[in-house]
């Protein structure tokens, strides 16, 4: 809590006046939960021509099981490379990611991950695109058992008859319920998710939000997810990150996100509280 | 409308082609006689000069001078040819009715069957030619994709390769051919092996990989980041990589690749078959030119139809393969239509 007490005295009093509300500090389903993801002095340098781009430097971050966080953060300030590195497809400059007290080397289905693009494999049946991970992740387990598990996930996102459609014949939101669906059956210990909805229309989207609260809900894997979308950040995180613009980007401030699980939209919608939130997050973007 | 119209242009263009085709055919056998008559003439005397032009007026088929045929008398060799593979068909069935219970007793005493060894028809000709590409590119696949494959894998195996393939790749079939043979007729001296196919094949093949094998590196060294990612956040094996993720997405790629070298393949082939003394269409066409009939010229005509009309059916199948196991969504990659209104219609724009 150090961090947010520091940025806090150190608002601008512009600022203070727009956002005098109580921030919530604790959110009491996660009080006994132990950290299972921690970033320490995170660094990390793209070398370019005209020489080293610091994006990241000294970041902290620790995210507790079964907790939801979303970031937010100007276009280019490095929430992908953040992600990217915890995935572990990135290098790691300096500094540590671990994940369950095992520091972070390379990529592995502990850590599956959600991009925008849905990435599937477009020669494969959606069945087979949830089946290649289920067979890694589970390999001693029976034909079917594995089929189950794939059917279920897929079931879950709403594909439940879709099972033989190959990927490239469905439109972009469904690819993405493979995506996710794909991503649970890892059983992951963190869930990455990068602007995962960044692509579809609104109504999609939000249908894609649902579909992910519901299947989140039944198993409450450790989530972080990117998004620009300051809606979608509330509704579906325990915890909003703001991201300060790079170059040396770190985590500028944080927002606590009380509301009870599961979590209905109206609800949210209607709670004295969003807008508060709401004004809270769009002005640290505006500033 | 579109497409009665397009079968008419084509229609329209084939005989215009036949028009002119005819055309210069009789242009040039007017020539090639007036030619031999004046060279009789000066070489012996003008009576003789005449009997030669009644000879060659009156039709006599072997006092005709060799000269461009017409289609028609193309179209009737094709038919000369076709009832001749009939009768040679005919005679092997015959043969082998025959020797039915003589082969049998020697297959049961362990002996060689005897086989026809009568001359061969066009057809059997084109069949030999089919078999001998066959193998050619089946050649060039089994060394093309695994080396493409590693070189667009491995940078270190593409550096240390590359300058061998840069060298090769350009090399004519000729010389394949003399260095394919140099090394074949060293290693089988087996007066009974057939060294002629297996020349003829390999030189087709070595000639005809490189489009598949640059390819499938090509192919294999730009696979979409994404589906690389997904094999490494599921820490999939080396194998599982390659014949899941890589090869997959590369395979429109190669056979793109592939396609190119099947046509490549036939072009060279008939070359080599000349050059091997292989049956075959090039040896269809290396005898009738050698032999220097009147009716020779013709035959060389309708093998330059069959080996074109074989061309097209090779390339259309190979199309269609490719387009069967394609995964790439036909409505996202552009048509060459669809690219070039797309040309038009930005011009106009701008
Ligand atoms: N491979 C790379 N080499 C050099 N610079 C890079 C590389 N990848 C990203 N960058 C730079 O690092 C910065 C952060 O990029 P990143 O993609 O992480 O931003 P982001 O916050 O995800 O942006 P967005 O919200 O647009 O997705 C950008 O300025 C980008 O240009
Ligand atoms: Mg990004």
């Amino acid at each position: 809590m150090a961090i947010e007490e520091k940025t806090l005295t150190n608002l601008s009093p512009e600022r203070s006046i727009n956002t005098r509300f109580t921030k919530p500090d604790v959110n009491r389903r996660l009080e006994d939960k132990k950290e299972i993801l921690v970033i320490d002095q995170l660094k990390k340098v793209y070398p370019t021509a005209k020489g080293d781009y610091v994006v990241l430097d000294n970041l902290k971050l620790s995210v507790k099981q079964s907790e939801f966080i979303s970031i937010i953060g100007h276009s280019g300030c490095g929430k992908s490379t953040l992600l990217t590195m915890i995935a572990g497809l990135n290098s790691i400059s300096g500094g540590q990611i671990s994940v369950d007290n095992e520091v972070v080397h390379g990529a592995g289905p502990d850590r599956a991950v959600v991009f925008q693009s849905p990435s599937l494999l477009p020669w494969l049946s959606t069945l087979d695109n949830v089946m290649l991970g289920v067979k890694q992740v589970f390999p001693h387990a029976t034909k079917k058992q594995k089929l189950e598990i794939c059917k279920y996930y897929l079931d879950k996102v709403g594909l439940g008859n879709d099972f033989n459609k190959k990927a490239n014949t469905l439109s972009q939101g469904m690819q993405q319920r493979v995506g996710i669906a794909r991503a649970f059956a890892l059983k992951p210990k963190v869930l990455l998710l990068d602007e995962p909805f960044g692509m579809l229309d609104s109504l999609t989207r939000g249908e894609l939000q649902d579909v992910l609260l519901e299947v989140w809900n039944k198993e409450q894997i450790t989530a972080v997810m990117i998004t620009h979308d300051v809606d979608e950040s509330i509704f579906l995180a325990d915890r909003v990150i703001m991201m300060t613009s790079g170059p040396y980007a770190k985590i500028g401030d944080e927002l606590v996100i009380p509301f009870d699980r599961p979590r209905k939209r109206k609800e949210i919608l209607d709670h004295p509280a969003y807008y508060d939130y709401r004004g809270y997050l769009m002005d640290f973007l505006n500033h | 409308m579109k497409v009665l119209k397009n079968v008419g242009l084509i229609i329209g263009s084939i005989i215009s082609f036949l028009i002119i085709w005819n055309m210069a055919s009789n242009a040039l056998y007017k020539r090639a006689v007036s030619t031999t008559i004046t060279k009789i003439e000066k070489l012996q005397s003008k009576e003789a000069a005449e009997e030669t032009r009644k000879r060659i007026e009156s039709g006599d088929p072997s006092s005709q001078p060799n000269s461009l045929p017409s289609p028609l008398l193309v179209w009737k060799t094709a038919g000369l040819l076709l009832d001749d593979a009939h009768k040679v068909m005919k005679k092997k069935q015959d043969f082998y009715k025959k020797m039915e219970k003589t082969n049998a007793k020697l297959k049961q005493a362990g002996k060689e069957s005897i086989t026809y060894t009568g001359r061969p028809s066009f057809l059997d000709q084109t069949i030999t030619s089919l078999k001998n590409i066959f193998w050619g590119v089946l050649l060039a696949i089994s060394i093309a994709i695994p080396v493409g494959i590693l070189m667009g894998l491995s940078k270190r195996f593409k550096t240390s390769i590359n300058w061998f393939v840069q060298i090769f790749k350009p090399i004519s079939p000729v010389v394949w051919f003399l260095l394919v043979q140099m090394i074949v007729n060293t290693i089988m001296t087996d007066p009974d092996s057939d060294n002629a196919f297996v020349i003829t094949f390999i030189s087709v093949g070595l000639c005809a990989m490189w489009a598949t094998l640059v390819n499938t590196s090509v192919g294999v060294s730009s696979v979409d980041e994404s589906y690389l990612n997904v094999s490494k956040v599921l820490r999939l094996g080396i194998g599982k990589k390659i014949f899941k993720v890589v090869l997959p997405a590369s395979i429109p790629l190669i056979f793109t690749g592939l396609r190119i070298t099947v046509s490549v393949a036939w072009m060279v082939l008939i070359a080599v078959e000349w050059l091997s003394q292989s049956p075959g269409l090039g040896g269809f066409v290396r005898e009738e030119f050698q032999n220097g009939s009147s009716s020779s010229n013709a035959k060389i005509m309708v093998a330059m139809f069959v080996i074109g009309i074989i061309g097209v059916i090779l390339d259309k199948l190979m199309a269609s393969v490719q387009g069967l196991v394609s995964f790439e969504n036909k409505s996202q990659s552009p048509s060459p239509l669809s690219i070039m209104r797309n040309m038009f219609i930005s011009k106009k724009a701008a």
